[in-house]
């Protein structure tokens, strides 16, 4: 994405050994043997084994893996949350393994902050004193935290729930007020473990494209931990894969998914067909909705000419999907004074739901010039597939956040 | 029996007695720092009865249901409100005010200590391992060993009076403080520690922003049972002088005396449930 790739964090030989005789386990892995005979012969576990990679300034960076292989080992590495037992990290240049407490916190307040998998939220305070964290600790007066707080709230989407403690959130909100949090101390790195991986799928994926969103428009350089390769796919500018603590690969989407560097990797991605890893889901965009509970035909043209389409998807108070209206119906309606969108709303839509593989939708959507409409099975509209999204997203190219 | 005897015999006796009497007697010497220690002590414990003795009694069990009406703010438990009325006009009534007021003296003063040493050495506890395997068997020992035989030396070191009923009373009583502090401390989520420390929180700010308001409700649980266990202590305090509801019920053994024994024992469960309630609905969190 970036054309200058200036290179923002540096790892090098970055190792961590758990546990006693460190020295025996270092020299075992050095000798080739792996993770399981170390832990045998030793009783110390490998977490990560000698990891080097570059990140580039303003890319997302997502790094892959099973379940003990290593990730958050090696992202708590980066903020020195874990103590690397050698190697080095190098932000900007700086060689974080040098500088003493004080400096490290210095680091950790002002360049990069942290969101957890499972919200790491402070039960005993509201959503703006969670927000306020960071700042607080700096010692930042109350007035411009504040402020700080409510941008990044606003930022990430929540408003009107400053004084709302976080177990009065669902999952999706808390870990928004989480990124809120960090996104506060206007921080240039993101640590991201497993962010969404506590989320229902629908939250997820919402949650992903606002983290597009945000990403496009204040360029932070995020570390994104994720064992999901859908999620991997759809945020990651890079990938990096993982596996019994060593760094496999670094690429890509496109290099990982057409030159797997083993047959681990291969493995991984399983013979992927783009259009079958992709599912609807994956590739919907945000239609503008029209509620008829709500809106006449004058607002749903506001919002039709807002948005520059001509066709708006109808739904209730519950979000369940009625049909469509098209802007000219609309004029007409306008025209005529008549405030009521009934009667000119067309129910004859495509739908399908999220999880359908593209592959599935391919020909339809080539035929027909209607975008199908994702549901839910309670039928609430998600959100609809254009044909544009479908063909870019089986090029490679990232899907068109929902805009 | 026999074999037992010869065993005892043939192996010479462990002087542990001996020692520790001679470790007492070796405190002993320090008399000023002792002095200075009862001093303290006796003039914390002299303000509590000061107050309680301005109080007109009317307006001391006003003061009690205000508290408890305010502490039960979210839902008001009109039961205790009319048992605490009840017993305190019954105390009262049963010529007890003083002696009752005495006790209670006691078991603020010392919970207050057990508080102030207790809160600290659990935070040490929690933070480091080896003071958790120094101090965990220390507990053990202060709060299984019979309490009576604390007077022992608290006599030997504070003379007689409040203020030996008071040390005796802490040593017996600040177990659970410390232990429930350092529980609740290393049950604070990992997470939310990682959380803490990611943002470049300093030692302190993590323990007073992070760690002490998530162990609040398990510290106070600990506070809580401090003052049960010092409230168990005032009858033995009472052998060695200190005056209150203990007294009148060790007198009234002495006496054979089992109406004046029962009337005072029922003061002293009067008052423990209306500390016990008081500090338990303080452990619950009272939002914004
Ligand atoms: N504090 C620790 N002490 C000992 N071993 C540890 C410690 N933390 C992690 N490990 C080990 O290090 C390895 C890597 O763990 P890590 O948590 O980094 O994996 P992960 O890739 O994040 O897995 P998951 O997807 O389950 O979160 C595992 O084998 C784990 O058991
Ligand atoms: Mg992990």
């Amino acid at each position: 994405m970036s054309t200058q790739k200036s290179t923002k964090v540096e790892v090098k030989n970055l190792t961590k050994i758990f546990g006693k005789h460190i020295n025996k386990a270092r020299e075992l892995s050095r000798q080739g043997k792996d993770k399981t005979e170390i832990l045998k012969e030793t009783g110390a576990t490998i977490g990560v084994d000698q990891a080097s990679f570059k990140i580039y300034d303003g890319e997302i960076f997502v790094i892959m893996g099973l379940s003990g292989s290593g990730k958050s080992t090696l992202v708590r590495m980066i903020n020195r949350l874990i103590e690397p037992t050698e190697g080095e990290v190098l932000i900007d240049g700086e060689n974080l393994m040098k500088i003493d407490k004080k400096e490290l916190r210095e680091v950790r307040r002002k360049k990069m902050s942290m969101v957890f998998q499972n919200f790491g939220l402070l039960p005993n305070r509201t959503v703006l004193e969670n927000t306020e964290y960071g700042l607080e600790i700096q010692g930042v007066d109350k007035t411009t935290r504040e402020q700080k707080a409510n941008e990044a709230l606003e930022t990430v989407g929540i408003t009107g729930y400053n004084d709302e403690y976080p177990d009065q959130l669902s999952g999706g909100m808390q870990q928004r007020v989480g990124l809120a949090r960090a996104l506060a101390n206007d921080p240039e790195i993101l640590l991201m473990d497993e962010a969404f991986s506590a989320l229902d799928p629908l939250n997820r994926t919402d949650m992903q494209d606002q983290l597009l969103d945000i990403q496009e428009r204040l360029h932070k350089t995020i570390i994104f931990i994720s064992h999901d390769l859908n999620e991997a796919l759809k945020i990651g500018d890079r990938i990096m894969i993982m596996k019994d603590a060593k760094v496999i690969q670094t690429g890509t989407p496109e290099d990982i998914l057409t030159h797997p560097a083993n047959e681990y990797v291969e493995e991984f991605i399983e013979n992927v067909d783009r259009s079958k890893v992709l599912t609807a889901g994956n590739v919907m965009i945000r239609p503008t909705i029209v509620n008829i509970e709500k809106a006449g035909p004058r607002l749903a043209l506001k919002m039709m000419k807002d948005t520059e389409v001509s066709t708006a998807y109808v739904v209730d108070s519950r979000r369940n999907l009625l049909g469509i209206v098209d802007a000219n119906d609309v004029i007409k309606l306008v025209r005529d004074k008549n405030g009521d969108l009934t009667s000119i709303v067309q129910t004859k839509v495509p739908t399908t739901s999220e999880d359908t593989p593209i592959s599935d939708l391919m020909d339809d959507i080539s035929q027909t010039g209607i975008p199908f409409a994702v549901i839910n099975d309670k039928k609430q509209l998600l959100g609809i597939i254009v044909r544009g999204a479908v063909l870019g997203a089986l090029a490679g190219n990232e899907v068109s956040d929902f805009e | 029996m026999i074999l037992n005897s010869l065993i005892l015999g043939s192996i010479p006796q462990l002087p542990l007695a001996h020692w520790i009497d001679n470790f007492v007697d070796w405190l002993v010497q320090f008399t000023g720092f002792f002095n200075a220690i009862t001093n303290f002590i006796g003039s914390i414990n002299n303000a509590f009865q000061w107050v309680f003795d301005l109080i007109p009694i009317w307006l001391f069990i006003v003061l009690v249901l205000a508290l408890t009406f305010y502490v039960n703010r979210d839902k008001q438990n009109w039961g205790l409100l009319i048992f605490e009325l009840l017993g305190l006009l019954m105390i009262w009534n049963l010529d007890f005010w003083r002696d009752m007021t005495q006790t209670l003296t006691l078991v603020l003063t010392s919970s207050l200590i057990a508080l102030v040493i207790g809160i600290p050495l659990g935070i040490l506890m929690a933070k480091s391992h080896t003071a958790e395997i120094i101090l965990k068997p220390i507990l053990d020992f202060m709060q299984t060993m019979p309490a009576f035989v604390y007077l022992i030396p608290a006599v030997a070191l504070f003379g007689i009076g409040m203020v030996p009923g008071i040390v005796a009373s802490v040593i017996f009583a600040m177990p659970p403080t410390v232990r429930m502090t350092n529980m609740g401390i290393r049950e604070v989520p990992n997470e939310l520690i990682e959380a803490a420390d990611s943002f470049g929180s300093t030692e302190w700010q993590k323990l007073f922003k992070v760690e002490l308001p998530l162990a609040k409700t398990s510290l106070m649980a600990g506070v809580n049972q401090s003052m049960m266990l010092s409230l168990s202590m005032v009858v033995i305090a009472s052998m060695i002088g200190a005056m209150g509801l203990g007294t009148k019920v060790y007198f009234a053994v002495g006496r054979n005396d089992a109406g004046n024994g029962f009337a005072a024992g029922l003061a002293i469960v009067i008052l423990a449930i209306i500390l016990d309630r008081l500090t338990q609905s303080l452990t619950r969190s009272h939002r914004k």
